[in-house]
């Protein structure tokens, strides 16, 4: 895992002072409200209808089990004894005291971490893929690159005030687990003909109002080059991204409206400029950076079969367990989509454990994924089933990876100011729908995914089922949607016609999900179905 | 319109990071200054277009650029850019300058600052001084950590 360095600790040490600076100011009145506004967001602190929020940032979803033990320390302290987990690879707590910000930003410092950029119009924290350096098929780990990035964009002083806030997504791998080309900009580290690595870059991918998936703007930018051309990237943006309008200020309308061949051309140029500005770090910074995620120390002569006679465990297993490079090892996912529970919630207490389960069996390091689970990177697979109990007993034993059941969810307006319904409370209602009938192992693989209003924070368009809730004539309606994806095979979910209302909308998934249940052929799962069968059968089965 | 004093004189600046006499000079918008072979001063707005200028850098001695709004930052792009493409001249950020940003402000490559509001000078000097390192390169003179690294 990245260490830090004095230098990196001062700068968070020094921005916890300025924090306490600016919100001392606030309260004294030399700043307003409208001032100090993005200058909390860029702390992560963000209004919502109750209370303040705090998003702090877990680059590239990345902690050790003294990160998680402090996260949980802050639950207790400074909220209500409980954190969520965010599509974002973070973690927000949504009862938070203006006064008490500064206190768990410094709290946060004593372990590197930081709540900087997490909100507000700049580059937000860099996401990646949740099995990086474990994964059978990656390429390279892509963390050292995110690491990178994350140095980067730390405090860049020509895009803190960008026209819209703005994502970054590093993978290494073709299978896709962070739904890559739904950022900003995606980048894959990928290995040319030659052999030499080079950083693909997708530009202009986004969910919100108007989704759109990213086009490849540069198959191939060498790696001691990636951060000019990031920044020539970027720069185009803050010169020509729209001002006018907040819902069409985002880059995914910059290069759709301009063109993504233009969009393109103009980045080669600023980027043939920037090449001779020195904006490129050395790249021996990029070696350090890789010696901080060499692989641990595996075992060898490990056993590579696990005793599967506990059926409720082989199960587990099979759901919530993926390969690994190093023989006799699985990476192994904790879902925090329990039965009716709230997806990504966790209290203080299962914190405190999951981090005691990463240095017990994981090699002192879990992930957060951007489904809003845990990972265990690096599990010995004969070991499996004595973490399997202890996570049972905890309730995180839920073996429902990619399921029904493991349903993205955005606060909704239990929480949000911005939502025109409530994303929570049906997502509890589906999650007990399919585990009483009994279908939701039967459906397999199926991404269910929730959004309270357009602003898609629950990624509605990705899902292989989305659902988007809307305010029709002052009551919740929940509108349907058919064949989204975020992975390798990235499509966006098309409506399927007139909404429901919360019963219904529950009713009207089960519909669709029997008739894939009837319909689907040898091997295909919900999606595949769709693909080959389009809309129309559904349109039918759900409307008459 | 032709060129004509948009307000800012000398006794607006606040503070100012050059050794040189100040210049009190009317700036003009960019487009009447594009019109007239002898301007020595303009002023950017958020919409113009910096690269504009590229080709007159020689016989500017002072570059405004306006911010009508904090929040809108296309102003840093347009310091960096003139920096980057060799003026040496004044940059004064002249609008609504706030504490908050002058480090930003200053590491684009402003070394004037004209607020609307004047600032309190004891946070400005603070605000400017809270950090020790950067992580990354732009138009001033600060060494990026990972140089600091790899000396």
């Amino acid at each position: 895992m990245y260490k830090y360095d004095h230098y990196d600790q001062a700068m968070v040490d020094a921005r916890v002072e300025e924090f306490r600076d600016q919100a001392r100011r606030r309260l004294e009145g030399k700043l307003t409200e409208d001032q100090f506004k993005p200058l909390r967001l860029q702390n992560g602190l963000y209004l919502q209808l109750h209370a303040y929020m705090l998003r702090v940032a877990i680059p590239y979803g990345t902690l050790s089990s003294m990160q998680m033990h402090a996260l949980a320390d802050i639950a207790d302290k400074y909220d209500r004894g409980y954190g969520h987990f965010t599509t974002r690879q973070n973690i927000q707590y949504n009862w938070i005291k203006l006064e008490d910000a500064a206190d768990i930003l410094a709290d946060l410092a004593k372990v590197e971490m930081h709540a900087i950029q997490t909100s507000g119009n700049c580059i937000r924290n860099i996401s990646s893929d949740q099995y990086a350096g474990a994964a059978a098929d990656e390429v390279v780990d892509p963390r050292p690159y995110a690491e990178l990035l994350r140095q980067w964009s730390t405090f860049h002083p020509e895009f803190a005030y960008l026209p819209r806030k703005f994502k970054i997504a590093v993978i290494a791998s073709e299978k896709d687990r962070a739904a890559m080309r739904l950022h900003d900009i995606g980048i894959n580290i990928v290995k040319n003909d030659a052999g030499e690595l080079g950083a693909s870059f997708y530009v202009g991918g986004g969910m919100g109002r108007t989704p759109m998936i990213a086009p490849l703007i540069r198959d191939f930018v060498p790696l001691n080059q990636m951060v000019t051309y990031a920044e020539a990237c970027l720069r185009v943006y803050n010169r020509h991204g729209r001002r006018d309008n907040k819902y069409k200020a985002r880059i995914k309308i910059l290069v759709h409206e301009m063109g993504a061949e233009e969009y393109a051309r103009q980045v080669e140029e600023e980027f043939a400029h920037l090449l001779d500005q020195g904006v490129e770090p050395p790249f021996a910074e990029l070696e350090r950076i890789r010696s901080f995620f060499q692989p641990p120390e595996f075992g060898t002569g490990l056993t590579e079969k696990a005793d599967r006679s506990d059926p409720d465990f082989a199960l587990w297993i099979d759901r919530n367990c993926s390969p690994h490079k190093a023989p006799g090892y699985v990476s192994a996912a904790i879902s925090l989509k329990p039965v009716g529970g709230i997806p990504g919630d966790a209290t203080a207490a299962q914190m405190h454990l999951m981090a005691e389960l990463a240095k017990g069996y994981s090699f002192d390091e879990c992930r957060v994924t951007h489904a809003q689970n845990i990972i265990l990177p690096h599990v010995e697979i004969g070991r499996l089933h004595e973490l399997w109990t202890k996570l049972d007993e905890a309730g995180l034993g839920t073996a429902n990876l990619d399921n029904i059941g493991d349903i993205i969810a955005c606060p909704g307006l239990d929480y949000c100011s911005l939502a025109n319904a409530r994303s929570i409370p049906v997502s509890q209602k589906i999650s007990e729908r399919f585990a009483s009938n009994g279908k939701g192992e039967l459906l397999g693989e199926l991404k269910l995914k929730i959004s309270g209003c357009i602003n898609a924070c629950g990624h509605h368009h990705a899902g292989h089922i989305g659902i988007l809730g809307v305010d029709r004539k002052g009551t919740e309606n929940y509108q349907l949607l058919l064949g989204g994806s975020e992975a390798e095979d990235v499509s966006l979910a098309k409506i399927t016609g007139p909404g429901f209302n919360e019963d219904g909308i529950v009713d009207a998934i089960e519909t669709v999900a029997d008739l894939y249940l009837e319909r689907r052929e040898d091997g295909e799962r919900f999606l595949d179905t769709y693909r080959r069968l389009g809309m129309d059968p559904f349109k039918e089965a759900l409307y008459g | 319109m032709a060129d004509f004093d948009l307000g800012t004189g000398r006794d607006d600046v606040q503070l100012r990071f050059r050794e040189d006499e100040q210049a009190s000079i009317a700036a003009v918008t960019v487009d009447s200054f594009l019109d007239q072979t002898d301007a020595e001063a303009v002023r950017i707005e958020p919409g113009d277009d910096a690269r504009d200028l590229l080709p007159h850098l020689a016989r500017l001695r002072l570059v405004e650029v306006n911010f009508p709004s904090y929040t809108d930052g296309r102003g840093y792009s347009a310091a960096r850019l003139l920096r980057e493409h060799g003026y040496t001249g004044e940059l004064r950020a002249v609008g609504d300058v706030l504490v908050d940003q002058l480090r930003y402000m200053r590491r684009c490559g402003f070394d004037a600052f004209a607020p609307e509001r004047p600032l309190d000078e004891a946070d400005a000097a603070a605000a400017l001084e809270r950090y020790d390192h950067v992580y990354q390169a732009a138009a001033d003179e600060a060494v990026p950590i990972w140089n600091l690294r790899h000396g």
